[in-house]
């Protein structure tokens, strides 16, 4: 290793995983391990409902030593250390925030907080080395839904939210009203192929007078509504074409507000983040429209759109090298916006 | 009581009348079915209080706090919650006693920890008085 290489073990307990990883330059994975993937080996966003931080208090030490063994390295090598504080819940936070701070204190290694959204944005950063700001991003996952305009590492301009559910929270309810269980996204993308995503129309969810703006809520009650419909007719529903119909309304809403964002912003660069960017059909609407519209299409692998450390350490390697430190005094902020600091 | 509401929007303006009676260290808990307005009511609510900021749903962090109305507001939906346990995770007491309002959906899964001056409000549907019919039953105003 150059002398100039810059090492940062990062750390990620916002929800349910517990991950650590080491990663040199921003875009090199030395490490990426995720504590619920040792135990389940899932390896498609599969998160186990548990929210308890003391599983994060009896996984945290383990998760780092596997990062800094698979990475042949040990904590007196790091650049840095970094971490997600915000936003997430509270108590998970904290576990990481205070190993990263214990770790900053001991080791004498500057301490970068990162914001979890900003952890999804950069994991494209990994596998595509040329991607560089200004681009479109969409962050897609079981509690985010955000159209953002990343301006320059670090500097991010949100376009559109969701106003009501996240897009993989609707995934979630719908794969229960239909009875496929947790977690949704997967099994209902799996159960889609074999459907008609055109048997149903269900609506696609606008907001008067923010045209980025989300809606899933009302599709969630149109699929609900639909159901009990077919139940009080005694008509047969067809799950199959239930979960492909659904599916193509969610995506069918988020292509065309990320095309248009691209078009509006003259960028020709459109990036997906965050756990629903694992679900197929997404992935081959939005890599077909930018196909047909010239832009350029990045998303990660499934492994790095899921929570995980590797992308905190992607974010904050380019704080890092703008000079930016947080102290021992950093607190974990559930409620933490994107571009705060 | 019971209210009767046949669309979202007079479900919504239910919501804001309840943020009106609304004093500091007010618990509301909403149960009802996916779908069935939830998001609606608490949307309302919310308004009623002056949050003009959007009301996003919780499911993933449980907890979500607005500042900027009448009243602070606490926005719960625990139900990812597996365990009642699982609540002091995110320091439940401080908001359920404090001086804002609480509304937590799915409150049924908690059952045990709310406070004895909680309010109860359930929302069902009847499919045979239509679609868009709402029966909200409130105990405890």
């Amino acid at each position: 290793m150059s002398e100039k290489d810059i090492l940062i073990l990062a750390i990620e307990s916002s929800c349910d995983e517990t991950a650590a990883a080491v990663v040199k330059n921003g875009r090199e994975v030395l490490s990426n391990v995720i504590s619920s993937q040792i135990e389940l080996h899932k390896l498609y966003g599969g998160v186990v409902p548990e929210i308890a931080s003391r599983k994060h208090i009896e996984k945290i030490n383990q998760v780092i030593e596997e990062a800094l063994t698979v990475a042949d390295t040990t904590l007196d090598e790091l650049d840095a250390v970094a971490v997600t504080y915000g936003p997430g819940l509270v108590g998970a936070l904290l576990v990481g925030v205070a190993e990263a701070k214990a770790i900053s204190y001991a080791k004498g290694l500057p301490l970068v907080g990162v914001h979890h959204i900003e952890g999804h944005i950069s994991a494209n950063y990994i596998e595509n080395k040329d991607l560089e700001p200004p681009f479109i991003c969409l962050v897609v996952s079981g509690g985010h839904t955000h159209l953002v305009r990343v301006k320059d590492y670090g500097e991010y301009e949100i376009l559109g939210r969701t106003r009501d559910d996240a897009a993989g929270e609707a995934f979630d309810k719908v794969a229960r009203a239909i009875g496929l269980g947790y977690p949704g996204g997967p099994k209902i993308d799996r159960l889609a192929k074999e459907g008609n995503p055109d048997a149903i129309a269900f609506p696609r969810g606008k907001i008067e007078g923010s045209p980025y703006d989300f809606s899933f809520s009302g599709l969630k009650s149109a699929v609900l509504n639909y159901l009990n419909g077919c139940q009080m007719k005694g008509e047969p529903i067809v799950e199959a074409d239930v979960a492909a119909s659904f599916q193509k309304s969610v995506t069918d809403v988020l292509v065309e507000h990320a095309m248009m964002a691209v078009r509006e912003s003259g960028l020709d660069k459109l990036a997906i983040a965050g756990g629903v960017a694992s679900n197929g059909a997404l992935r081959a609407a939005m890599e077909q429209a930018c196909a047909e519209n010239g832009v350029h299409f990045y998303r990660p692998s499934p492994i790095l759109c899921t929570d995980n450390a590797a992308m905190i350490g992607a974010a904050a390697y380019y704080e890092y090298i703008k000079g930016v430190r947080h102290g021992l005094d950093l607190n974990a902020v559930p409620n933490l916006k994107l571009g705060e600091r | 009581m019971i209210k009767e509401t046949n669309s979202e929007q007079e479900t919504y303006a239910y919501g804001a009348s309840l943020a009106q009676q609304a004093a500091p260290g007010q618990v509301f808990a909403l149960v009802g079915d996916l779908g069935v307005g939830k998001t609606v009511l608490t949307k309302g609510l919310a308004a009623g209080l002056g949050i003009t900021e959007p009301v996003s749903s919780p499911t993933f962090t449980i907890l979500q706090e607005y500042e900027e109305g009448r009243l602070p507001f606490y926005h719960f939906d625990v139900y990812r919650i597996a365990d009642p346990e699982e609540m002091d995770e995110i320091g439940y007491e401080d908001y359920f006693y404090g001086d804002g309002v609480c509304l937590v959906e799915w409150a049924n899964l908690i059952r045990e920890l709310m406070p004895e001056h909680t309010v109860w409000i359930t929302i069902e549907k009847d499919l045979e008085r239509g679609f868009d019919y709402r029966r909200i039953t409130v105990e405890g105003l």
